[in-house]
């Protein structure tokens, strides 16, 4: 398990130079730069600025420099939000992101099972039907859609909850509901079908054989079964939703790290697209570790092991 | 004898598109204390639904029990709510399926499977039920209980998942134990390793069994009665003994006939019962295995053959052996027919 993790931990290291050094080339081949504004500046304060960002040096040495600042654990200055510290920006607003995200990562999983377990154990009847008229609805209906609609009827209309922002636990239910539709739907489909596929085994036949009550054998016999594919979902799910929904951020007024990211491109800021594409994916990379070791807690068949031993 | 287990005129169908496939047609048959009881015929000859249904474990739908009664000391096992029945299910009733390697959960540990029985019908304590579970280990002869109990199947081989499966089944003391063909995804010697255990256990619970198969091997090694079953009818019932050596329908003479012998020299051919099985979303109307016998009259193709008594213990529905056939002679019986 260790041995696997480490192993894991340099792939990481090695996947992670690879996307800094293709982000630093693809950044810098884009045309424009950070210091080009609408104000006109004297050709000299422009040289000025470039050399103190070091901008005038050849690129290879600009690509030197930052590895060198990097890897002192330094993610440079951003250079269009008046000296702020790349670290902080991110740590600021990821904070927003991270609450919203692990809210509508417990809700999406928590709805979606209870959809998908309903819909599998009702089979072809109407509490089926009616569910998957509901996931079909929630992947289909885009959140930029689903957002505003929420708005209008329970914030403008009902007045029930605020329209944007973030300060008290209420405000968190309208953007979770408009950031997890999709994946409640996503994820009731996903183990209505494998459910389905394993209430029909043998096992289940067993336990039925033994006198077990239909709600016990779904939640004992067929459940744990039927999450491996939820597991693997939820790899990505993570990485999507905590890193925050552009979309969302914007629609809800929320000062997530998703608006910093747009914002970096067209502003081609480059320290800021540097600091949150690398922070982007390490959350992905170490969603996908812990899914990998989510499913030994799942699937006691799965073994994880360094060597080649691995099942 | 007393019977523990009496079916009924049992009728069952399944829903299918385009019809109804009558998979139990009037079966009828008991299992007094103490006995084994095996149910042979080829695939889709009913046996395993006519198990299926004394458990009530088919779907319905697509499955439909259509008529009959079964009796489980006194009590009609299909007039039972889904509620009443899963008290007898794993308490009265204890069932071994085909295939242990899917038969058992992958995320479970073993111990926690067979003691799901013990604390559901016997509400014993966590460590009571461990004790028990321990004890069943033993009995069905799987080594190192102590750690064995706390390791997940696939930890364990095809012989002695099919052991567990055996104490699941045992865990509550049924009074009756369904194998439905226990062995027949086993190897040879594990088979054989199986039924010796099962007859071991036998006689020491005295629980009656019923076994569906459709080896003869088998039925001679631990069966006392069987039942011979041909397109959702029993076509002949009778001790172990007149059924091997006294055969009377057509169909336990071919399955008979079809087996290899230790006697038999090595080129020689097997010999088949040649055609297949009826469609049965359109059973024939008369016997139905008159398109496959030999010796079928013109009768056997429009009535239903009658249940005849050979002996105490035997019984055959065959026109052949119809007190009328006998009277006549055969060729008298022919024209009685016309």
């Amino acid at each position: 398990m260790i041995r696997y993790v480490l192993k894991k931990f340099m792939f990481m290291l090695m996947s992670l130079f690879f996307l800094i050094t293709a982000t630093f080339v693809l950044m810098n081949a884009v045309p424009g730069s950070p210091l080009q504004s609408e104000k006109a500046t004297s050709e000299q304060i422009q040289k000025n600025l470039e050399a103190y960002y070091g901008l005038d040096k050849p690129l290879i040495v600009q690509y030197g420099v930052y590895l060198k600042n990097l890897v002192q654990g330094d993610l440079g200055i951003s250079m269009k939000k008046k000296f702020q510290a790349v670290d902080k920006i991110i740590g600021d607003s990821f904070k927003y992101s991270l609450k919203l995200g692990l809210v509508s990562i417990v809700t999406s999983v928590v709805v979606g099972c209870i959809l998908g377990i309903i819909s599998a154990m009702y089979h072809r009847k109407f509490l089926d039907n009616f569910s998957m008229i509901l996931a079909v609805i929630g992947l289909s209906i885009p959140s930029l859609v689903i957002a505003p609609v929420l708005q209008y009827l329970l914030a403008v209309k009902i007045e029930a909850f605020e329209v944007a922002g973030l300060n008290r636990p209420m405000d968190y239910v309208l953007p979770t509901i408009a950031l997890s539709a999709a994946s409640i739907a996503f994820i009731a489909r996903l183990i209505r079908s494998t459910m389905i596929e394993v209430l029909n085994s043998d096992f289940i036949k067993t336990a039925k054989s033994k006198g077990l009550a239909g709600h016990l054998i779904v939640w004992r016999h067929a459940l744990r079964n039927s999450m491996l594919p939820v597991v693997t979902f939820l790899g990505f799910l993570m990485a999507n939703v905590i890193t925050g929904s552009v979309v969302i951020e914007k629609i809800f007024a929320i000062p997530g790290l998703g608006k910093f990211f747009v914002e970096s491109v067209s502003n081609r800021d480059y320290p800021l697209i540097m600091g949150i594409t690398i922070f982007y994916a390490v959350i992905l990379m170490i969603s996908r570790l812990l899914a990998d070791i989510a499913y030994v807690l799942v699937d006691p068949r799965i073994r994880i092991s360094g060597g080649k031993a691995g099942k | 004898m007393k019977s523990i287990l009496d079916v009924q005129n049992l009728s069952v169908s399944f829903a299918v598109y385009g019809g109804e496939v009558q998979a139990v047609r009037d079966v009828s048959f008991d299992v007094k204390e103490g006995e084994a009881v095996a149910i042979v015929g080829e695939s889709g000859s009913g046996k395993s639904v006519t198990a299926q249904t004394i458990m009530r474990l088919i779907q319905t739908p697509p499955g439909k029990i259509k008529k009959g009664k079964v009796f489980l000391d006194g009590q009609d096992l299909m007039s039972l709510s889904e509620k009443e029945m899963q008290k007898v299910r794993g308490n009265k009733i204890g069932m071994i399926f085909q295939d242990p390697m899917t038969s058992l959960n992958p995320t479970m540990t073993v111990g926690k499977q067979i003691m799901e029985g013990l604390i559901q019908h016997q509400s014993l304590s966590g460590a009571k039920a461990n004790e028990r579970v321990l004890e069943l280990l033993t009995l069905v002869g799987i080594p190192n209980p102590e750690t064995r109990i706390n390791q997940y199947p696939h930890q364990f081989s095809g012989g002695m998942r099919q052991r567990v499966m055996i104490a699941i089944a045992l865990a509550c003391t049924p009074a009756l134990l369904i194998a439905d063909e226990p062995t027949t995804a086993l190897d040879v010697t594990i088979q054989a390793q199986i039924l010796t255990l099962m007859k071991d256990l036998q006689e020491k619970t005295k629980t009656s069994i019923i076994l569906i198969t459709h080896d003869l091997g088998i039925v001679a090694d631990i069966c006392d009665r069987v039942i011979v079953m041909y397109a959702g009818q029993i076509v002949e019932t009778g001790t172990k003994h007149e059924i091997f050596s006294n055969p009377q329908h057509p169909y336990t003479k071919g399955l008979l006939k079809s087996l290899p012998r230790l006697d038999q020299a090595k080129d020689e051919p097997l010999i088949p019962i040649f055609g297949t099985p009826p469609d049965l979303i359109k059973p024939p109307q008369g016997c139905g295995f008159c398109s496959r016998c030999d010796s079928a009259m013109r009768i056997c193709e429009t009535e239903i053959p009658e249940q005849t008594k050979i002996s105490d213990t035997q019984s055959v529905r065959c026109w052949l052996q119809h007190p009328y056939a006998k009277e006549q002679g055969s060729d008298a019986g022919k024209e009685a027919s016309a």
